[in-house]
């Protein structure tokens, strides 16, 4: 009796513990939409999301909220990002999956591990005094820009996107591999027209990861995106600075009050709902291959 | 173009191309890393590693900031292993298959989705302002714990669900109750894997700067309670470098992160070697 009733216990503990997760994500919801929600209804939604000017604390007129350039800063980074790292990171994929000896494999695998475990302030720092001056020195601009930022994302991107797109390509059955040299196709060939359009889908799932990630990150962006509020001009100017919304987060909320910490809130909701889209998408990807293979 | 270069010269070409990403991906790693250490090396000293800042940390050392991160740390682990440890193993040995196991499994996997800013925000609002804790090492641990929360139950459900069928089994047919089988049996097989997880995690949370920025306070003064602020180690190398305050005091700071975070890996390495599992990382 007394051993039963124990056991039911434990089995009670061990849900609670297990229902913490989903509490958090609900208490995080929940305090978000309390804070933030008050600034988008008073601004209005669509005010909010596409206006252009960000201006919170306005020495003559009414303070303005518009968050617009920075929902443009945060994709135009994280895509940056990707353009970069996803054909780097595919061939050091294949690299790493067909061809590297196990000695380069090896190698290649724990710098990569290294790489992943290098913190991002860290990684923002050596673009504030790297990546900054050099593109300011040899590209022109003021080096705070879009380009450093991608820059530094797809750093941070590569070891995800090299690790999954590995996986995947490991994933493909031999036999592709065998049919294909088999009929004489060479060794690059077949991995051209068999091996990569087999882990396509893992690959695509990576890559939408990468994004998600690239668009939540801030120290990496924080330190060398420049944080101007304003959309680059001409629009495909990438020397010119931006600011992700985690960077407006982070610059302004140690002295921000009333709305204007409210729209910070309300910042950190749409950046919420982005990445939280992001990630949906990625899981259906990993998903669906999961069902296709045998 | 095809026509143009014979396949064989082709494959030729891309193996070409396939080595050199590879061996500009080992460039980069080595740039940043030696970057930082040539220039931060003679920064560390006993005095720098012991020592208390001065003048907002551009003399002086960073002992409160490492003591800061360590208390972080410790409360951060505190919370978050027993409660991701009862999570995994509620998820790989109670947990039936319903609609609640569903909205649970899902919530682990949305909570590792949250920005870490947007877990700053709201440790901000809930720990900080609501729970009254202030900007505190409590706080900033409490916030941490939100982050690893996740990962400490992936990797836990997942050392748990290699655990062979038959030792349950086994136990089971010996009269030993779920719990008992659990708490001797399975637990101990999934241990390393645990702890290896556990480790690793540490080196995630330990980097982790945007979290702590408005929990954990930036207070230079060596911490004396759970509700002094701190300034960890991350945060006092952001504002060192992007306010200007000393780039050689911020490598020397990166360097002993680093240096943090290696010994952290090869920690979790060495015990996954020595208890020879196949233990996959993503």
């Amino acid at each position: 009796m007394n051993r039963k009733i124990s056991e039911k216990l434990i089995e009670m503990l061990l849900f609670a513990s297990a229902a913490t997760a989903i509490i958090i994500v609900a208490l995080i919801l929940i305090f978000l939409v309390k804070e933030g929600l008050p600034i988008i209804t008073k601004v209005g939604i669509i005010d909010f999301c596409l206006g252009m000017r960000w201006n919170p604390i306005a020495m003559v007129g009414d303070p303005t909220y518009g968050i617009f350039p920075m929902i443009v800063g945060s994709f135009y980074v994280a895509i940056g990002s990707l353009v970069l790292a996803v054909p780097f990171g595919i061939a050091c994929a294949v690299f790493l999956a067909e061809i590297a000896p196990s000695w380069a494999r090896s190698l290649l695998k724990h710098s990569i591990e290294l790489l992943v475990g290098i913190p991002s302030v860290i990684l923002g720092f050596v673009g504030l005094v790297l990546l900054v001056p050099f593109i300011k020195d040899h590209l022109g601009g003021w080096g705070f820009s879009i380009l450093a930022s991608s820059i530094i994302l797809a750093i941070m991107a590569l070891p995800r996107i090299i690790s999954i797109s590995d996986d995947a390509i490991r994933a493909v059955p031999m036999d592709y591999r065998d049919a294909s040299l088999a009929l004489g196709a060479t060794h690059w060939y077949t991995i051209r027209k068999v091996i990569l359009p087999s882990a396509r889908s893992g690959i695509v799932a990576a890559v939408i990861l990468a994004m998600a990630t690239s668009i939540g990150e801030t120290m990496a962006v924080l330190m060398v995106a420049g944080n101007v509020s304003m959309l680059p001009s001409p629009i495909y100017d990438i020397l010119d600075p931006v600011r992700p919304m985690t960077s407006n987060i982070a610059l302004e909320m140690s002295y921000a009050t009333g709305d204007h910490a409210c729209a910070l809130f309300a910042t950190g909701i749409v950046l919420f709902i982005v990445v939280a889209v992001l990630n949906a998408i990625s899981h259906r990807a990993l998903k669906s291959r999961m069902g296709v293979e045998r | 173009m095809s026509a143009l270069i014979s396949p064989v010269t082709a494959d030729k070409a891309a193996k070409v191309v396939l080595w050199a990403s590879a061996g500009i991906a080992l460039l980069i790693l080595a740039v940043i890393l030696g970057y930082i250490v040539v220039q931060g090396v003679h920064v560390i000293s006993l005095s720098f590693l012991l020592g208390s800042p001065r003048l907002s940390g551009a003399e002086g050392g960073i002992l409160p900031a490492i003591v800061g991160t360590f208390w972080l740390m410790v409360v951060a682990m505190l919370s978050s292993v027993p409660i991701g440890i009862g999570a995994a193993i509620y998820l790989a040995e109670y947990a039936p298959k319903s609609a609640v196991t569903a909205v649970i499994s899902f919530g682990v996997e949305c909570l590792a989705g949250v920005p870490s800013i947007v877990i700053g925000l709201f440790g901000y609002a809930f720990l900080s302002i609501y729970l009254g804790f202030g900007f505190s090492v409590l706080s900033g641990g409490l916030a941490l714990m939100f982050m690893v929360l996740p990962w400490i139950v992936r990797v836990s459900e997942e050392s748990i669900k290699t655990v062979p069928n038959a030792f349950r089994e086994a136990s089971l047919a010996l009269g030993a109750t779920k719990w008992q089988t659990v708490r001797r049996v399975v637990i101990p097989s999934a241990i390393p894997g645990i702890t290896t997880g556990v480790i690793l995690g540490i080196g995630k949370a330990i980097g982790e700067t945007a979290v702590i920025m408005f929990t954990a306070g930036s207070s230079l003064l060596m911490p004396m309670s759970l509700f002094d602020p701190v300034r960890a180690l991350p945060y006092h190398i952001y504002i060192l470098a992007s306010e200007g305050i000393s780039d050689p005091m911020a490598y020397g700071s990166s360097i002993v992160l680093l240096v943090m975070v290696l010994a952290i890996n090869l920690a979790a390495i060495a015990i996954q070697r020595h208890y020879g599992r196949h233990y996959v990382r993503n």
